[in-house]
């Protein structure tokens, strides 16, 4: 392909939505590691709860509770998908996290691969692997507008700025709030922070609740533009791995710039030598290990 | 302990041994038909257990026996993957007994199970997959490729668009057999009818977000968005296109392989309009209506063009086996190449000796929101284009099993 | 062990083809193979590799492509796939020990991750088709191993089986032997405390890397086996849910003996063929028992056997 200014740009923007996803769930992978230090395999699994609740919520819930007209309109899921994913994330953790809190963290990586399995298989079964159409997106969202460059659909644009306030939002709750110096206090040394009379096994349910609530935010946001599939998480999770290692999982900050960059860099690489793009972020990764080991903004253990 | 279990293992192999039976007419008592197909991914909408269901309506059409034997049919997933499809099919033959293996939507897969047919020496009857190879390079004595091909789909849709204006394109293209094979063959004649093709872009089966491979096709300022997919691939990409505004810009999609269940996916309001090539529609005429009533009855869904095939595919074997009066695939093969094939779905049908069965193929037209009178009611047939001038003609094929 | 045990399994081995189908046995010694092979990395070195699908994959293409399209003799295409997985190990395993635990499940996973887009994109692996039709050819050049006896009425591809056979004989033992040796004992000192086998003395990163390479070299033979069984390489042997599949056998059979890896891969394989008829219930299934060993039995079968007899299998 020719690269012309519009091409790149065209391609960049679109870089930039797929970004906000990495972003978003690289920073619920970071809270969760930071205060549990769990690899939170489930996430894309969950992710792709959030879209399912959002899809049934709109088509199935109604006829279910005897009330056919009632639809869970977008507005609505963004708010309960969230919800019941963090409620269900709250009791995977109270229930099985927790009991492994004692051994080796890779046990708790392999927990959450087996429940991301059963989550995803339970979804195959039911449902369309190709995907259903979300056709919830609301009224006002419909449409393109022009960039100049491009048209470009309005809802992913609205993708795009609510994520980023999503993400931007945490960071400031961790980093300048006192809620948030709990939580870093928590990472730095629990024993003490217990000490202070803190119920840290609460604020451990909490977090976990909220970094999986955020996958569900995103699965959301994603169900309109993709299908709902239920291997649309697992397409996702591996790279947001990548993300991860790359960014170092240290930093919330790290987190969003790492995944929105690269979402950008993924774009650029479909104009220059387009079959590279699906394996850009993981070259980049090997580069980030063999430079600077602990990541982008890591720091070394 | 070690000699009482050689002993248990020897005791076993005898067994084995003794309970081998070859018997004339229908060996091993049964005539086994597989139905192997996307059941849950993809393309289970057009095929799937609705492919299944078009079988066991044929098995219980034609009675339930043939030769005084009875006729089971069993099916399987093969979920678009090759290595999948070919261990079953593989484990059909040597364990199963299965006679003969139909279905088969996904070229790769397809492929992949008529070379261990071939082998084998089973009947494998595509109903599902396009790909020319399987009646070129890939062919055995024992395929039969009943509904469609790339040939015929890239044929008669260039046929219709590239005279009308649309003599510049650019390919999404499904980046598998099939899709190569689609963009392969269309290619052929659009530059043939005075066409350009610009580039293309391949996607992966599957694909969720088409958005960054529409913007090179928009920006390759082709009049002719060619797409080399099929079911969901082909439904968003269309949905997609429109999200971007790209129809609105002057440049039109054109679908390389639809099916009605895609129709009924889009809806009439976005896909009106829209022409592509067929096999088959369920509302050509009395005997197709009638068949497809009672289809619907059972699987609540009008047959696509790969549900209906299987029904006739399964029929003309089931036909062929009483002609022959035996199962061996040799002898039910040259029955099944020497017959015509009419019937609801074939019209002036012929098996080929590259395995290729030729019958009419159809331009349809999507029709508008306001012609349509009925949930079904989607699609008209614009042209008929008679078997011999769809299909590659049999001097060109590169078969083996062609004599030249 | 007792060499009773090993002759009842030899024996066995032996003459499982006339019991079970061949082409099902053949699977099995190919996935147990593979779980050894990995067995040997996390069981004995204590490193969970999260991308070994990268090495059984890997080589089973690279097998099939000097078959099919160089034309070597199996013998031969065997051999190539396995010094291939052992350079890609070399090369994974030298950036993966830069990283300790989770990092280094992670770091494999995404390193996987790229052979899995090379065997996608690359002109010979043949895509989303895989590579399809390769040919068993014949053994040295003298021995047709496609060759079929029939035995009973049923037919019997006794030649490749027991080629596949001695090649898992082969595989198995290089395996035993390194677990009994004294590197296989530095080895299990880096496993309980790394820090007390660095300041013995020992190289611990050149230990590491060695079982790495080892490990990748034996799960790569295991997919060139793999690949002549059946003619195909696919996508399915190199994606992450293979990598995640062998982690699962290997900690159902147990995770540091000999033979729970063989337990391990024959019963989820067994499980596999047995419920294919519920479709993707199988995932559920899987990740159900992955769950289950992980929370309550993560000595697996054999290492639960093994506590029960007092005395290691």
């Amino acid at each position: 392909m020719e690269i012309t200014f519009q091409t790149v740009m065209s391609q960049v923007m679109l870089g930039l939505n797929n970004g906000v996803f990495y972003a978003i769930l690289s920073l619920g992978l970071a809270v969760i590691f930071g205060l549990l230090n769990i690899v939170n395999f489930a996430h894309g699994a969950l992710y792709m709860l959030g879209a399912y609740v959002a899809l049934l919520g709109y088509t199935t819930l109604g006829p279910l509770i005897g009330m056919p007209d009632f639809h869970l309109n977008y507005w609505a899921a963004l708010l309960v998908a969230p919800m019941v994913v963090g409620a269900l994330g709250m009791a995977i953790e109270r229930t099985m996290l927790r009991r492994l809190y004692k051994f080796d963290h890779l046990y708790g990586l392999l927990l959450t691969f087996g429940l991301a399995l059963i989550i995803q298989g339970v979804f195959t079964n039911f449902f369309n692997v190709s995907g259903d159409p979300y056709d919830a997106k609301p009224e006002i969202l419909n449409g393109a507008v022009s960039l100049g460059f491009m048209m470009f659909p309005k809802y992913r644009l609205w993708v795009i700025v609510i994520s980023l306030a999503v993400c931007f939002g945490t960071w400031f709750v961790i980093e300048r709030t006192k809620l948030g110096s709990y939580l870093r206090a928590g990472t730095e040394n629990p024993e003490l922070v217990k000490a202070f009379g803190v119920n840290v096994p609460l604020m451990i349910t909490l977090t976990y609740g909220y970094g999986v609530g955020l996958a569900a935010f995103a699965g959301v946001l994603a169900a309109p533009i993709y299908s709902v599939s239920p291997v649309m998480g697992a397409e996702m999770i591996i790279t947001v791995f990548a993300v991860v290692v790359i960014g170092g999982m240290g930093s919330i900050m790290g987190a969003i710039v790492t995944g929105l960059l690269l979402g950008v860099v993924e774009g650029f690489t479909k104009v220059v030598y387009a079959p590279a793009s699906s394996t850009v972020i993981f070259l980049i990764m090997v580069v980030v290990l063999l430079v600077k080991p602990a990541g982008l903004f890591g720091r070394e253990s | 302990m070690k000699k009482g279990l050689v002993t248990a293992c020897a005791v076993a192999a005898l067994a084995a041994l003794a309970t081998s039976s070859f018997g004339a007419g229908i060996s091993d008592g049964v005539v086994k038909i597989g139905v192997l197909t996307d059941m849950s991914g993809v393309y289970s909408t057009l095929g799937g257990k609705g492919t299944q269901v078009g079988v066991e309506m044929a098995v219980k059409d034609f009675g339930g026996k043939v030769l005084g034997k009875p006729i089971v049919v069993i099916g399987a997933d093969h979920q678009n993957k090759a290595d999948i499809a070919s261990a079953k099919a593989r484990e059909w033959f040597d364990n199963e007994k299965v006679d003969m293996i139909t279905g088969l939507l996904n070229s790769g897969c397809a492929l992949a199970v008529q070379k261990v047919a071939g082998e084998k020496k089973r009947i494998t009857m595509n109903t599902g997959a396009a790909s020319t190879d399987l009646t070129n390079s890939a062919c055995t004595p024992y395929s039969v490729h009943y509904v469609y091909d790339t040939y015929a789909l890239g044929k008669v849709t260039a046929e219709a668009v590239v005279p009308n204006g649309g003599n510049t394109w650019f390919f999404l293209t499904a980046d598998y057999a099939f899709g190569h094979s689609l963009e392969a063959n269309t290619t052929k004649f659009v530059t043939k009818l005075g066409g350009k093709v610009l580039g293309s872009v391949r996607h992966p089966l599957a694909t969720s977000d088409f958005s960054s491979y529409l913007l090179q096709a928009q920006a390759s300022g082709a009049k002719i968005i060619g797409l080399a997919n099929a079911g969901g691939d082909t439904t968003n990409a269309i949905k997609q296109a429109r999200e971007f505004g790209i129809d609105k810009k002057g440049q039109k999609l054109v679908g390389l392989l639809i099916f009605d269940t895609d129709i009924k996916s889009l809806g009439l309001k976005v896909a009106q309009g829209m022409q592509f090539t067929s096999g088959f529609y369920w509302d050509r005429d009395k005997a197709s209506r009638d068949f497809s009533k009672r289809f619907y009855a059972i699987h609540k869904a009008m047959p696509t063009m790969d549900q209906a095939g299987a029904y006739s595919a399964t029929m003309n074997y089931l036909k062929a086996i009483k002609a022959a009066g035996t199962d061996d695939p040799d002898a039910v093969m040259a029955k099944l190449k020497s017959m015509d094939v009419s019937d609801f779905f074939a019209v002036h049908g012929k098996i080929r000796a590259d395995g290729r069965m030729v019958h009419d193929m159809y331009l349809m037209e999507v029709k508008k929101p306001a012609e349509s009178k009925g949930e079904w009611d989607l699609l008209k047939i614009v042209k008929t284009v008679p078997a011999n001038q769809a299909f590659m003609p049999l001097a060109e094929s590169t078969c083996s099993q062609v004599k030249k | 062990m007792n060499k009773i045990l090993w002759a009842v399994l030899i024996g066995m081995g032996l003459l499982a083809p006339f019991v079970v189908y061949p082409v099902f046995m053949m699977k099995l010694l190919c996935f147990g193979l593979f779980a050894a092979a990995f067995n040997l990395l996390l069981g004995y070195t204590g490193l969970l590799s999260f991308g070994h699908a990268a090495f059984f994959g890997g080589a089973s293409y690279v097998t099939g492509y000097l078959v099919k399209s160089v034309g070597l003799t199996p013998e031969l295409g065997v051999l190539g796939g396995t010094l291939s997985a052992a350079l890609l190990g070399y090369a994974v395993g030298s950036l993966a020990i830069r990283r300790q635990g989770i990092y280094f499940a992670m770091v494999t996973l995404a390193l996987a991750q790229i052979v899995y887009f090379v065997a996608l994109k690359a002109p010979f692996t043949g895509g989303e088709d895989g590579l399809q039709g390769i040919p068993r050819g014949d053994l040295f050049g003298l021995i047709d191993l496609g060759r079929v006896y029939t035995v009973g009425g049923s037919p019997l591809g006794l030649n490749l089986y027991y080629f596949i056979f001695f090649m898992f004989c082969l595989g198995f033992w290089i395996i035993y032997r390194t677990i009994h040796s004294p590197f296989g004992h530095v080895l299990k000192a880096i496993r309980e405390n790394e820090t007390r086998a660095v300041s013995l003395g020992y190289q611990v990163e050149r230990f590491k890397l060695m079982a790495f390479v080892i490990s990748a070299t034996l799960a790569g033979m295991a997919g060139a086996m793999k690949s002549l069984v059946f003619q195909l390489a696919s996508l399915t042997d190199v994606s992450w849910h293979a990598s995640g599949e062998v982690v699962l056998m290997t900690l159902l059979g147990g995770v540091g003996t000999v033979l729970g890896p063989l337990v391990g891969a024959f019963t989820v394989v067994t499980l596999q063929s047995e419920l294919s008829s519920v479709g993707s219930w199988i995932t559920v299934i899987i990740g159900a028992i992955f769950v289950v060993c992980v929370l309550l039995f993560r000595r697996g079968v054999v290492g639960e056997l093994s506590r029960l007899l007092k005395r290691p299998l």
